[in-house]
């Protein structure tokens, strides 16, 4: 075969995930068990903490929801090099021994999304609006019951934040690279091995991972449409 | 025996003030119809009451109780009265979790829940659907399953709040319906929302008219009707006459006023000052075509028809006689008249249909 290397390495690349090629497959599960693990325990802090924000008054609400809308921005790579300083031999937590591993990769992943999973949370709780809230009290809800109520009328637009919260770690780049080093075998993941490999010209192992990726991506977004849909 | 008892309360939002100086008391067993304009503070005076929110000012009891000093008992007050809104709402889980709502908030047992719910939904002919999704049926459907939430909790006092501005006449005529014999059989205490005054006249003991967030009249509606206590009341219940006048002299116990343009008409209220305005209902007008041989009307001119409104069934006529007085006559008497633009009739009016009100400065 001696045609264009993009249609070459995506015929190869297509072959690659057909016959389910063990680096293809070892970074792809490692991908997905990272930014699963991330999602998880940011939802445990998030959520709840989201709720907070929405169901008490306290001085300075709006300036705390605003900063946090701020931070769905907030760049990968500044998570990730005070991730890295924190985590680093010199850092306060060096002694954890997680820098370069797929554990301090998952305490990266988790700051960077938790900021969007309190702020769409909030809003989340905050679409339940004024008139049914009205009617819960009304009903007789005491405080606790308003609260449970509230969220579970709330429950699918959190589920959608959850969603667009693994969408973000799984797809970024920049703490992963910088936490984890792109070592073979170790704390590779789709986005920095495709990185690695598409400057190396090993294109076909990156359009390959590239597809899995975007077939990743649309996962979440079939999800998410459905999650909308109730 | 009182039930709600309201004193000065007052309700601002910020800066905004909704509700000033509102008294009001409901007595027991009784239908009270709040009517008013959009926006003068009618929900929010219904959310007060019901302990829904708190009043920025004033004093509130319920039930004998005094709400303000105590707000730990504000749940269970809560919990004997029930709120229905204007906009269905509904949660987004089935009919019957929509219904059981109230009762579990009040850990009613399960068997009990289940009887209940499932006898409201079979009372507003939704058994049907119990198992759907309460957010896909229709909105007449949805105000159905508020209403058995509602009334699932067997309240004492209910509050209906516009429950029927979003919706058709057969599903209106289905909640009037249901809330009268709630009235009737259950002893149930009313408080009506509307700005439909035909509907507080319909299903009310008595009216408050709620004018710029505050009450400014109560009583029958009859009264309320052909009484008004201000210009802004009359033009609210859609009185077509307010005439400026000046009292002149009382004669055989009437008050006889001149109008601007220099006509005497008595009237049967007692002057409420030498400035008035006459507060004169349309269909209290009656036009003829020659001079009424038998007319026990104190009031008897001539006048010119000057224009012809047709408002079906009835008909807008407006006659000059020194001032314009428009009359509402019924299409069938207008077509027997023959009446046309220019023509000249003859106009009775009974002096216990003239009102007279104190003339406002401000107009």
């Amino acid at each position: 075969m001696n045609g264009n290397p993009i249609v070459e390495g995506f015929i190869e690349a297509i072959n690659l995930i057909v016959t389910l090629n063990p680096q293809v497959v070892e970074i792809t599960i490692r991908s997905l068990y990272i930014s699963l693990t991330a999602t998880f325990f940011a939802s445990l802090i998030a959520l709840p903490l989201g709720a907070l924000i929405y169901f008490y008054e306290f001085r300075g609400k709006h300036a705390v929801i605003s900063t946090l809308q701020t931070l769905y921005a907030l760049p990968t790579v500044i998570v990730g090099l005070i991730v890295f300083l924190f985590l680093s031999n010199i850092g306060p937590l060096g002694f954890l021994r997680l820098l370069y591993t797929p554990g301090g990769m998952v305490v990266a992943q988790t700051i960077l999304i938790i900021p969007l999973l309190m702020g769409l949370t909030v809003s989340a709780l905050s679409g339940i609006d004024r008139d049914k809230r009205y009617t819960i009290t009304a009903l007789g809800a005491n405080r606790l019951q308003t609260v449970v109520t509230i969220i579970a009328e709330a429950r699918f637009a959190v589920m959608a934040g959850v969603l667009l919260g693994f969408g973000r770690a799984i797809a970024e780049v920049g703490t992963v690279m910088i936490v984890g080093g792109n070592i073979r075998g170790a704390t590779r993941v789709l986005t920095t091995a495709i990185a690695l490999n598409t400057s190396m010209a090993n294109y076909s192992l990156s359009i390959a991972l590239g597809i899995i990726l975007l077939g990743v991506a649309l996962g979440v977004n079939i999800a998410l449409s459905l999650v909308q849909r109730r | 025996m009182t039930i709600i008892e309201a004193h000065n309360i007052r309700k601002s939002y910020g800066s905004l003030e909704v509700l000033h100086d509102v008294d009001l008391s409901v007595r027991e067993g009784e239908v009270f119809a709040l009517i008013g304009p959009s926006g003068s503070g009618k929900s929010t005076l219904l959310r007060i009451l019901d302990l829904i929110e708190p009043p920025s000012a004033g004093e509130l009891s319920v039930f004998g109780i005094a709400t303000v000093e105590d707000r730990g008992r504000w749940l269970d007050l809560r919990r004997r009265m029930g709120m229905l809104f204007q906009r269905p709402i509904v949660f987004n889980a089935s009919v019957y979790d929509n219904v059981a709502m109230g009762l579990r908030y009040r850990s009613a047992p399960g068997d009990e829940i289940d009887r209940k719910v499932k006898g409201a939904l079979e009372a507003v002919g939704l058994s049907r659907y119990v198992g759907s999704r309460a957010t896909d049926l229709s909105g007449g459907e949805q105000q159905r399953v508020a209403l058995s939430r509602v009334l699932v909790t067997e309240p004492e006092i209910l509050f209906l709040d516009e429950p029927t501005a979003n919706l058709d006449p057969g599903s209106t005529a289905t909640i009037e319906a249901i809330v009268t014999s709630l009235n009737r059989e259950a002893g149930m205490t009313v408080l009506i929302s509307t700005h439909d005054l035909m509907q507080g006249q319909r299903l009310a003991h008595r009216v408050g008219v709620m004018i710029e967030g505050t009450i400014a009249q109560t009583g029958p509606s009859r009264e309320i009707f052909h009484e008004p206590k201000d210009r802004r009341i009359a033009r609210f219940v859609g009185i077509q006459n307010i005439i400026p006048g000046r009292v002149v002299s009382l004669r055989e116990g009437l008050t006889v006023v001149v109008e601007a343009g220099g006509k005497q008409i008595l009237s049967a209220t007692p002057p409420p000052g030498e400035e008035v305005e006459m507060v004169v209902r349309g269909e209290d007008i009656s036009l003829h075509r020659r001079e009424p041989g038998f007319e026990e009307a104190e009031n008897l001119f001539p006048a010119t028809v000057t224009a012809i409104e047709p408002t079906a069934p009835f008909v807008n006529v407006t006659v000059h006689c020194g001032c314009d007085l428009v009359a509402l006559v019924t299409a069938r008497r207008a077509e027997t008249l023959g009446l046309h633009d220019g023509m000249l009739v003859w106009v009775s009016l009974q002096a216990k249909a003239v009102h007279l009100i104190p003339r406002s400065g401000a107009g």
